[in-house]
């Protein structure tokens, strides 16, 4: 997630194609109806990368799977509304720049849309970040993997799979 | 069926506001009040009112209580943890566990208990000049404090997840010892980190708030404190606001207290937070600085057999071999202990994403994690880091792992691998993004000894903040004297971890408890002379 310091190490072409970014793409966007905090075009892009992140976790079945899906993009809105509002700003500078096709392509090398990109093509990218030289791209890196993979382990469907049973009962008073 | 002290305190009449249901600006005029109801605050709270002061507390978080802690991280980390256990440091190359709720960092601590070991006491009062900080002089408060709080051996077995920590130590031949709780009746369930559902853990929420609160105490909670308002050398009062739903962002509603007396109780990056933004005198340059952290490295190692460590008390071996053969200023040592393994906390720990990282998950309950807490703030080239201002007003702490640094985290990531196979794993993974994890000692040494350590790379969490507002003889080179006192600011405070001078090196909750105690006690008697 950029902040002023890391603008200096993605150099200064970098910071104006973010800054052109939030400019020319934020306009068009507002929280989307469904979620707390997350636009339309975050949403997207959320949605895009679930599978990918979640690969090797999710159902197979279709209907199944888009389920799970949803229910993951949920939890990761519930989850950045409760990170400090400075926080919430260079998320949504982020995905404004993921969904600003000069500075995606610059900095995922897709020009295609992330809803569009095939997950191949998705991987690669966050492989790229996850080992790139740049602070910022690693800092980009773990926020987005890290808060689906949050957003997933704290969904009960996910526990079977992992063999983690599940709080024990405790009778409370109600 | 389990009891609420809460719910019935409440019952009974106690004075509680939830500042984010104000329907309009709240003045509440007080003898003293405590900005923070954790392990700092919570203490002074019962001593101050327990000398007929009249208390007015001001927290941050929610007043939440066993009825609510229901034991689901999804719940916990919103409710009870600041950025909902989401907090960063700057470069967010360091996760920060740190509380926000009534209790602070005692409802959602792991209950290791140790008090500050006589090299930290030696140390700040050889070197640095603290002779308050006296290993005898100070022994009463600890006693005092374990007393107040149950804080004893723990007579249970350890967990798996603790207890091959213990045996590969054992193999090795590298000392490990029994961590104290401060449980009373402990069901061992293993979910202290989500707030305690059986009232066990002898937190502040059920031991020293409610006291105060008997005592005529007012609680104020999803309270944030804006500033303090000063008059020449003086604080005058404390301005909070509510805080909305999901606490992340202030109401229109103001709450004032006016005092004779404030104390600073918010955290080490809470108080010198509001500190800052209260442009609060600072000749000597030192305010929310020398910051420290424990910066922790984790190693997962995979058993054949379950470990299942999300059952059973979460703390209970550790080791401090690494920490005595390390002179303070010779290589940076660590402590060693176990970390409980919950579904949220090892998926956003264990490295990569996709097929990779489910694989890794699929294992889960053979899991077990050890962590090296290193030690901060002994070493020149380990100054600790910074508390600073966002252009919104909020606190973040710019904390850089030094070189030094990293050459602990490579040690204690060797001997965390080698700890594990003795122990019997067949697989040891540090928590690194370049880390593929081996199936041999021998093999793991070659694969560490390769690792780039550097931010953004190495997994890095803190769950101890300390320093910021450093206690000192010197006016010039700190920021508070030996009693708590601001130096500039006169009828000011400062009772939690940020009067600490270094880091502890160990869980700092008993040293937060000893040391508050025995200033809140002064406190009291400066305040209602005999």
């Amino acid at each position: 997630m950029p902040t002023r310091r890391q603008f200096i190490k993605v150099g200064i072409a970098g910071a104006a194609l973010l800054a052109a970014a939030r400019y020319l793409d934020r306009p068009l966007a507002a929280t989307a109806d469904a979620y707390r905090v997350l636009d339309d075009n975050a949403a997207k892009i959320v949605r895009a990368l679930v599978p990918v992140v979640l690969a090797g976790s999710l159902p197979d079945e279709e209907a199944a799977r888009a389920h799970i899906v949803s229910e993951v993009l949920a939890a990761f809105d519930r989850a950045v509304s409760g990170l400090a509002p400075a926080i919430q700003e260079e998320l949504a500078q982020l995905f404004s720049f993921l969904h600003f096709a000069p500075s995606r392509l610059a900095f995922t090398g897709l020009w295609t849309p992330l809803d569009e990109a095939p997950p191949a093509d998705v991987k690669a990218f966050l492989t790229r970040w996850r080992h790139s030289r740049f602070d910022l791209q690693r800092q980009s890196y773990e926020a987005l993997t890290q808060l689906i993979q949050a957003s997933w382990y704290d969904n009960p469907s996910s526990w079977k799979a992992i063999g983690y049973p599940g709080p024990p009962a405790v009778a409370q008073r109600p | 069926m389990i009891k609420d002290p809460i719910k019935e305190g409440l019952a009974a009449g106690w004075a509680v506001i939830d500042a984010a249901t104000l329907e309009r600006d709240l003045e509440i005029e007080a003898d003293v009040a405590i900005i923070g109801s954790g392990a700092g605050g919570g203490v002074t709270a019962e001593i101050l009112a327990q000398a007929g002061l009249k208390v007015a507390i001001i927290e941050e978080g929610p007043l939440a209580s066993s009825t609510d802690f229901r034991m689901r991280e999804r719940e916990a980390y919103p409710q009870l943890y600041q950025e909902s256990a989401g907090r960063q440091t700057l470069d967010k190359s360091i996760t920060i566990l740190q509380g926000r709720c009534v209790g602070g960092g005692t409802t959602i601590n792991w209950t290791s208990s140790f008090r500050t070991p006589p090299r930290t006491l030696g140390y700040w009062k050889n070197s640095l000049g603290l002779n308050s900080m006296d290993e005898a002089e100070l022994a009463p408060w600890f006693q005092r404090m374990e007393e107040r709080l149950a804080i004893a051996p723990w007579p249970v077995a350890p967990n798996e997840n603790n207890d091959l920590l213990r045996r590969g130590c054992e193999k090795l031949g590298i000392a490990s010892g029994a961590i104290q709780r401060n449980v009373k009746g402990c069901w061992n369930l293993g979910y202290c980190g989500m707030g305690c559902p059986t009232n066990a853990k002898q937190s502040m929420l059920v031991t020293t708030i409610p006291a105060a609160l008997e005592r005529g105490a007012t609680l104020v909670h999803r309270a944030r404190v804006a500033r303090l308002v000063l008059a020449r050398d003086r604080v005058v009062a404390v301005e909070a606001n509510g805080i909305k739903g999901n606490g992340a962002t202030p109401s229109s509603h103001r709450v004032r207290v006016r005092a004779k007396h404030f104390v600073l109780a918010a955290g080490a990056i809470g108080s010198p937070g509001v500190l800052l933004r209260s442009n609060a005198p600072d000749p000597s340059l030192t305010l929310g600085k020398r910051t420290f952290l424990h910066p922790t490295v984790i190693s997962a190692g995979v058993m054949a057999q379950k470990v299942e460590g999300f059952f059973g008390a979460p703390q209970t071996i550790y080791s401090d071999h690494f920490l005595d053969s390390q002179a303070l200023d010779g290589p940076a040592g660590y402590k060693l202990e176990s970390a409980p393994t919950h579904p949220i906390l090892v998926g956003i720990t264990l490295p990569g994403f996709g097929e990779e990282h489910a694989r890794w998950m699929a294992q889960f309950p053979h899991v077990q994690v050890t962590i090296a807490l290193l030690r901060d703030g002994f070493h020149a080239d380990s100054p600790g880091g910074r508390v600073m201002l966002r252009s919104d007003g909020s606190a973040v702490l710019d904390y850089a792992v030094t070189p030094y640094l990293w050459e602990g985290a490579r040690r204690a990531y060797l001997t965390m691998a080698q700890i594990q196979f003795a122990a019997g794993a067949r697989t040891v993974m540090p928590m690194h993004e370049n880390a593929r994890g081996t199936n041999s000692w021998r093999e793991a040494r070659a694969e560490i000894e390769g690792l780039p350590l550097r931010a953004l790379a190495t997994r890095v969490m803190s769950a101890h903040v300390m320093g910021g507002c450093a206690m000192g003889r010197e006016p010039r080179s700190s920021v508070v004297d030996e009693s708590g006192c601001h130096h500039q600011l006169g009828n000011l405070s400062v009772h939690d971890a940020s009067l600490f001078p270094t880091s502890i090196a160990a869980n700092p909750q008993l040293s937060i408890y000893a040391v508050c105690a025995r200033l809140a006690t002064g406190l009291a008697k400066s305040l209602r002379p005999a």
